[in-house]
């Protein structure tokens, strides 16, 4: 059986691989504060103190810190939210010297007994197109489908917040 | 006593993030419970007041918004967490038995189109009051012992309230573990017994029962002139001794004041026009709480100060606690001629809130 640090050093290894970049990929997922307080019998996969930035219109991200109570890893694949008809799952890297963001090829991996942050200038969950404005306060609905497993249905709060400026540059990044 | 081993312990699971690592002294002020906390916690070191003015496009459904969010905001930060997308999460980390406290003026009723428990203090003829300093939609009150925790909170509350209201003030204030003030007089000596009585609501609109009023009026002191009054004349005035707080009828500070002792030319020992006198009540179930803060703006070029004390009152019943008192003071206080208020805001302080709930919800939900 893998250890949890062999695991851990796996994800980084593939995180590299995907994007060439070490500094920002090999970046270790910390742990939320929340995140401790999960009981042991959480449910499979959670996400602690998510948020989404608010937005007029156009593009938005949401985060938070995923969880994965499970022995094995979590993959996830794709999300889905009323807020956004298109909806990608996106890290940050590094590219000619400029930061640029980009669909994450294979998405986010979770590592057993792991967790997995989305965070502006990192992983983050992409709302292409937001098809209402964002309020602070609001409540909006997700759904993250996962590999092989059950979906994850959460409610993320609307945050002002200046950072994070996740504008989509189609012609910096690759498809 | 903290052992180094319990520190260390601390500090680990501290750094994992766990909240149930709070460490034992105490150093955490707990945010859920029948009343909100900021009013009977033991005062802090530092304290920020903010009044805030909602938009005219904030109504009830903002409110709520708002309301939810600055609760999320207070109950990570004083628990020493990191608010949801804090910028600087390190600051959080410091509780210094940081409070949070929220209270509604009179235009966040109207806001909500409810009635407002509170209004506007009758005035008083020693009152300046400057726009600048009164007023307010909604009070953030933040107090911790140490100011880059209580600076922290306030950036994120602040940053919060922003897309909802506008801020109308800010008051700073500090205070010293020997509750002098800047005019050197030790303050606060007697408060209420019995808070159930004096401080928390028990009648009224069930959502304002546990919860409290809060007078905050800021009072200038004229500290250029009160140096030149000697020592004599400034126990006289305010009725107790400078060095002990005690009553000029007594010896040590908890003493408590006689004012039926008179000289030997029968004059009262406590002078009718007395500080203490004028503000003495004789029911103890309407006494005030007061939690002062001193406040020191800075020196005009030829220094003179802007120095004063933000003097925040609560008590369950503003027109039969406060300002009978405050009645009492402008009529005949001898310190009057040393002290002028210069600002004044009333709120409601709704009760404390579940782990699950909002502050306000009893009212909003």
């Amino acid at each position: 059986m893998f250890s949890r640090h062999a695991l851990l050093l796996a994800a980084a290894a593939i995180a590299l691989t995907g994007c060439g970049s070490a500094q920002v990929a090999a970046a270790p997922a910390k742990q939320s504060p929340a995140a401790a307080q999960q009981s042991p019998t959480a449910a499979a996969l959670t996400i602690t103190d998510p948020w989404v930035k608010t937005a007029k219109k156009g593009m938005s991200a949401a985060f938070g810190t995923l969880v994965n109570n499970t022995d094995a890893e979590v993959t996830i694949v794709s999300g889905a939210s009323p807020l956004s008809p298109k909806i990608e799952l996106h890290e940050v890297v590094e590219s000619g010297g400029k930061m640029i963001m980009r669909p994450k090829a294979g998405g986010f991996v979770i590592p057993a007994h792991g967790t997995h942050e989305l965070r502006p200038g990192g992983d983050h969950i992409m709302l292409m197109g937001v098809a209402q404005e964002v309020l602070p306060g609001a409540r909006i609905p997700f759904t993250l489908t996962v590999k092989g497993g059950e979906p994850l249905e959460f409610t993320a709060i609307g945050k002002d917040f200046a950072g994070g400026k996740e504008d989509y540059q189609p012609g910096m990044g690759h498809k | 006593m903290i052992s180094r081993r319990g520190l260390i312990a601390g500090g680990a699971l501290t750094a994992v993030g766990a909240l149930t690592a709070a460490p034992a002294q105490a150093t955490v002020e707990p945010f859920h419970g029948p009343h909100q906390a900021g009013i009977a916690t033991p005062p802090q070191a530092h304290a920020v007041f903010v009044g805030l003015d909602l938009s005219p496009d904030s109504d009830k459904e903002a409110v709520v918004r708002l309301l939810q969010l600055l609760t999320d905001d207070a109950r990570r930060l004083t628990q020493g967490r990191p608010a949801l997308a804090d910028t600087e999460p390190e600051l959080a980390a410091t509780a210094a038995r940081l409070t949070i406290t929220f209270g509604f003026g009179p235009g966040l009723f109207a806001a909500v189109k409810a009635e407002s428990p509170v209004a506007p203090l009758p005035s008083f003829t020693i009152d300046k009051l400057d726009k600048r300093w009164s007023g307010g939609d909604l009070l953030v009150q933040i107090c911790a012992d140490d100011g880059v925790t209580v600076a922290h909170a306030l950036r994120m509350i602040v940053k919060d309230a922003r897309a909802f209201a506008k801020v109308r003030w800010v008051q700073r204030g500090f205070q010293s573990a020997t509750r002098r003030n800047l005019m050197g007089q030790v303050d606060g000596t007697v408060q209420p017994a019995d808070l159930d009585r004096a401080v928390w609501i028990s009648q009224g609109p069930a959502w304002l029962r546990g919860g409290t009023t809060l007078v905050l009026r800021r009072i200038r002191m004229s500290l250029e002139s009160w140096d030149a009054a000697d020592r004599v004349a400034r126990e006289f005035t305010i009725g107790r001794r400078l060095d002990t707080g005690a009553p000029l009828t007594g010896r040590a500070e908890r003493d408590e004041a006689d004012y039926s002792q008179v000289n030997k030319l029968g004059f009262p020992i406590i002078s009718e026009y007395a500080h203490v006198r004028r503000a003495h009540v004789t029911d103890p179930g309407l006494r005030i709480l007061r939690r002062p803060y001193n406040y020191d703006e800075g020196l005009t070029p030829d220094g003179k100060s802007d120095s004063g004390l933000l003097f925040a009152s609560y008590q369950a019943d503003i027109d039969r606690q406060f300002v009978p008192i405050q009645r009492n003071l402008a009529k005949g206080d001898l310190l009057n001629e040393w002290i002028t208020p210069v600002g004044s805001a009333v709120f409601a302080i709704p009760p404390g809130c579940a782990p699950e709930g909002w502050i306000g919800d009893g009212l909003l939900k």
